[in-house]
């Protein structure tokens, strides 16, 4: 398996090359990648960077700070997978640079630790925000469209038709749509729900300037914005102050037969008391692609019917993923060539 | 004055059996059972008029043994192929149906399958309910980017322009093939394409949006599949003949085309069992007018068309 050859060999061909064609003064940089990477990602770690395994290998931790000292690396490629915490920064040694994790969020990162031991970190903002806009609208049609019940019946075999009042979905077109956090990825949620006639509500930190608004109306209080939302959408940060944004109160206040979708953050979200407005119909249903506790989610979730769900999907396109890890990769050679970070969690 | 009679073959959603009852003396069919031609014949006596659905047959033997008291047909439909039209004319019975008002709904079906094969949300979906889910992996189920993509319309009807507008809210450019080009205030800016191979080759997601018959009939075969570019997205939310269903079925297993998304089928509630087979297809059971405002508005519509022969007017859903 490519996997499985010796580093060093691989690593020493590849400086080589390089030598040869751009003189011996330039040193190639040298990268630990510490999750499989796609395609496009691995080829431009091949040509532009030292590094063991450049189509990436799921590392934990230990075999992370392994190579790290093995290869004396300048930076680290992570994902939100390893947990990027105090105890790992104390053992990275000096000549790690830069540790760019290839996500937005940067919960698996301890970011005062990072920036106590002058480490610079990056994440990659921006580049997911269609991607996540578009299945966030997947999310919304395929929970008001009752896309999961469809696609059962379809799968065990079919065979008859529906009466004419039966398993009707609610249509998404002429809606009022909610949507909590009004920034990249919400306005592009708001973009999109124009093309179906939506009514677009917000509410965030501040007022957008009217540019950005394009109509849409503002609420400084989210409770006052619920009891008028067909659809809520959540694009808010996570974190301390935003935990359980969506509560039993939260939830109670929605119009019954509100459809309510998640592609942000799962720590958003009582899901106990989202379950319970699930089955008692409060919620007509819900659209969710994170959970609370992931992978390991509250399975009483896929035993509902009206649920539409997916497994944190969105970014996961092949361009969107590619494009974070070029971004990671600008970050990284921005560092490494002296200059300012691209995408710094701190300044 | 009594209220006219009016015979409803199957359960209508609810707002609708209401207005029904409350406007006639109506024969409602609150067990949904099937009505054979016999039945309807046998339940239409004294009836001023017929609320049927495309599940029954009124063909001419049937329409011409309706009692004499029958003055107008209304289908809870836009397409009239279940009702013998000529020997509805040889009566002088008119016939009402529900147009337009399916437009949105068929629209956004059309868009859920774009969005569901593209990003792979049927795999996705039986992952986690398999509960089997490992977490979040950097090439885990990568779909192909929805906006910004190239959309070819197969049929450039009000569906086909509802579909255009919503695509180009998620920076689609959208590519249309029909028999004419529209004029430029439908257009919306859509590119026209009088020849199938530019359509095709422009096509990274293709939607049909036609309609059936024998002219339409397994249009998307393997000759023009294999013109749509490598890895190409299909969804079909109009009529399931358009297809030819071994030749996409080919294609899905090749990666020609790289996902479908289907709501009809030829031979339905039948389906090629090559479909089911596939993990890159989204299957939905022919609801893509299935939502309870389309629903209502088409029945408030036949109940309106139903209305104005009986009062004597040409209502404006009169089939001609």
């Amino acid at each position: 398996m490519a996997h499985d050859r010796p580093f060093r060999n691989r690593a020493g061909t590849v400086i080589m090359v390089l030598t040869t064609l751009e003189g011996p003064a330039r040193m190639t940089p040298r990268l630990i990648v510490s999750r499989q990477m796609p395609a496009p990602v691995a080829d431009r770690i091949r040509a532009e960077f030292d590094c063991p395994w450049p189509e990436g290998r799921d590392m934990d931790a230990d075999e992370m700070l392994n190579q790290v000292r093995a290869t004396r690396a300048d930076a680290l490629l992570i994902t939100s997978h390893l947990k990027f915490g105090a105890d790992v920064i104390a053992r990275l040694p000096d000549h790690v640079r830069i540790a760019a994790t290839c996500s937005v969020g940067f919960e698996h990162i301890d970011v005062a630790a990072a920036r106590a031991r002058g480490l610079k970190v990056t994440n990659t903002p921006d580049v997911l925000t269609d991607c996540t806009a578009d299945l966030t609208l997947l999310l919304i049609l395929g929970a008001c469209r009752r896309a999961h019940e469809y696609d059962t019946i379809m799968r065990s075999g079919w065979r008859r038709g529906y009466g004419l009042g039966e398993m009707l979905g609610v249509q998404v077109a002429g809606k009022r749509i909610g949507i909590v956090g009004f920034g990249r990825i919400g306005q592009a949620v708001a973009q999109r729900a124009r093309g179906f006639g939506m009514r677009i509500l917000y509410t965030g930190p501040r007022r957008a300037p009217p540019a950005i608004e394009q109509g849409a109306t503002f609420f400084a209080d989210l409770r006052e914005m619920l009891p008028q939302c067909d659809i809520l959408t959540l694009h808010a940060r996570g974190g301390p102050a935003t935990a359980d944004l969506m509560n039993a109160d939260t939830f109670a206040l929605l119009p019954r037969g509100a459809v309510f979708v998640n592609a942000s953050r799962g720590g958003l979200v009582d899901e106990e008391a989202l379950i319970a407005a699930l089955q008692s119909g409060h919620l007509f249903a819900a659209g969710l692609d994170v959970y609370k506790n992931e992978p390991a989610f509250d399975l009483r979730l896929a035993a509902l019917p009206n649920t539409f769900l997916l497994p944190h999907m969105g970014s996961a396109t092949i361009e969107t993923r590619t494009a974070m890890g070029m971004r990671a990769l600008d970050n990284i050679a921005a560092v490494l060539g002296g200059g300012k970070p691209i995408d710094p969690l701190w300044t | 004055m009594a209220k006219p009679v009016l015979l409803v073959t199957r359960r209508l959603p609810p707002a609708v059996e209401a207005r029904a009852a409350a406007e006639y003396d109506a024969r409602l069919n609150p067990e949904d059972a099937p009505r054979t031609g016999a039945d309807i014949l046998r339940l239409a006596q004294g009836a001023d008029a017929v609320l049927c659905c495309p599940a029954e047959k009124l063909d001419a033997a049937t329409i011409g043994a309706l009692p004499a008291t029958v003055r107008v047909i209304g289908t809870f439909s836009v397409g009239f192929d279940h009702i013998d039209l000529g020997a509805c004319r040889v009566r002088n019975l008119p016939v009402v149906n529900t147009p337009d008002v399916l437009s949105v709904a068929t629209a956004e079906c059309a868009m859920l399958l774009i969005l569901a094969a593209s990003r792979r949300a049927g795999e996705g979906e039986r992952l986690v309910r398999s509960g089997t889910w490992q977490g979040w992996a950097p090439t885990q189920l990568l779909g192909t980017l929805v906006h910004g993509r190239r959309l070819g319309i197969f049929g450039m009807g009000r569906i086909g322009r509802e579909l255009a507008r919503m695509a180009q809210a998620f920076g689609m450019s959208v590519h249309y093939r029909d028999v004419a080009r529209l004029p430029e205030a439908l257009e919306g800016g859509a590119t026209w394409h009088e020849e199938d191979a530019s359509f095709l080759a422009a096509s990274e997601v293709l939607s049909l949006n036609a309609p059936g018959g024998a002219a339409t009939r397994h249009w998307l075969n393997a000759e023009r599949i294999a013109q749509l570019p490598r890895g190409a997205v299909v969804v079909n939310a109009a009529r399931g003949t358009l297809i030819d269903d071994a030749a996409l079925i080919g294609a899905l297993q090749s990666g020609q085309v790289g996902f479908a998304g289907l709501d009809v089928y030829e031979g339905e509630p039948a389906l090629n069992p090559g479909y089911p087979a596939l993990e890159n297809v989204v299957l939905l059971p022919h609801l893509g007018s299935a939502t309870v405002e389309t629903r209502d508005a088409m029945g408030h519509l036949a109940l309106d068309g139903i209305a104005a022969v009986l009062e004597g007017r040409t209502p404006a859903n009169l089939v001609r």
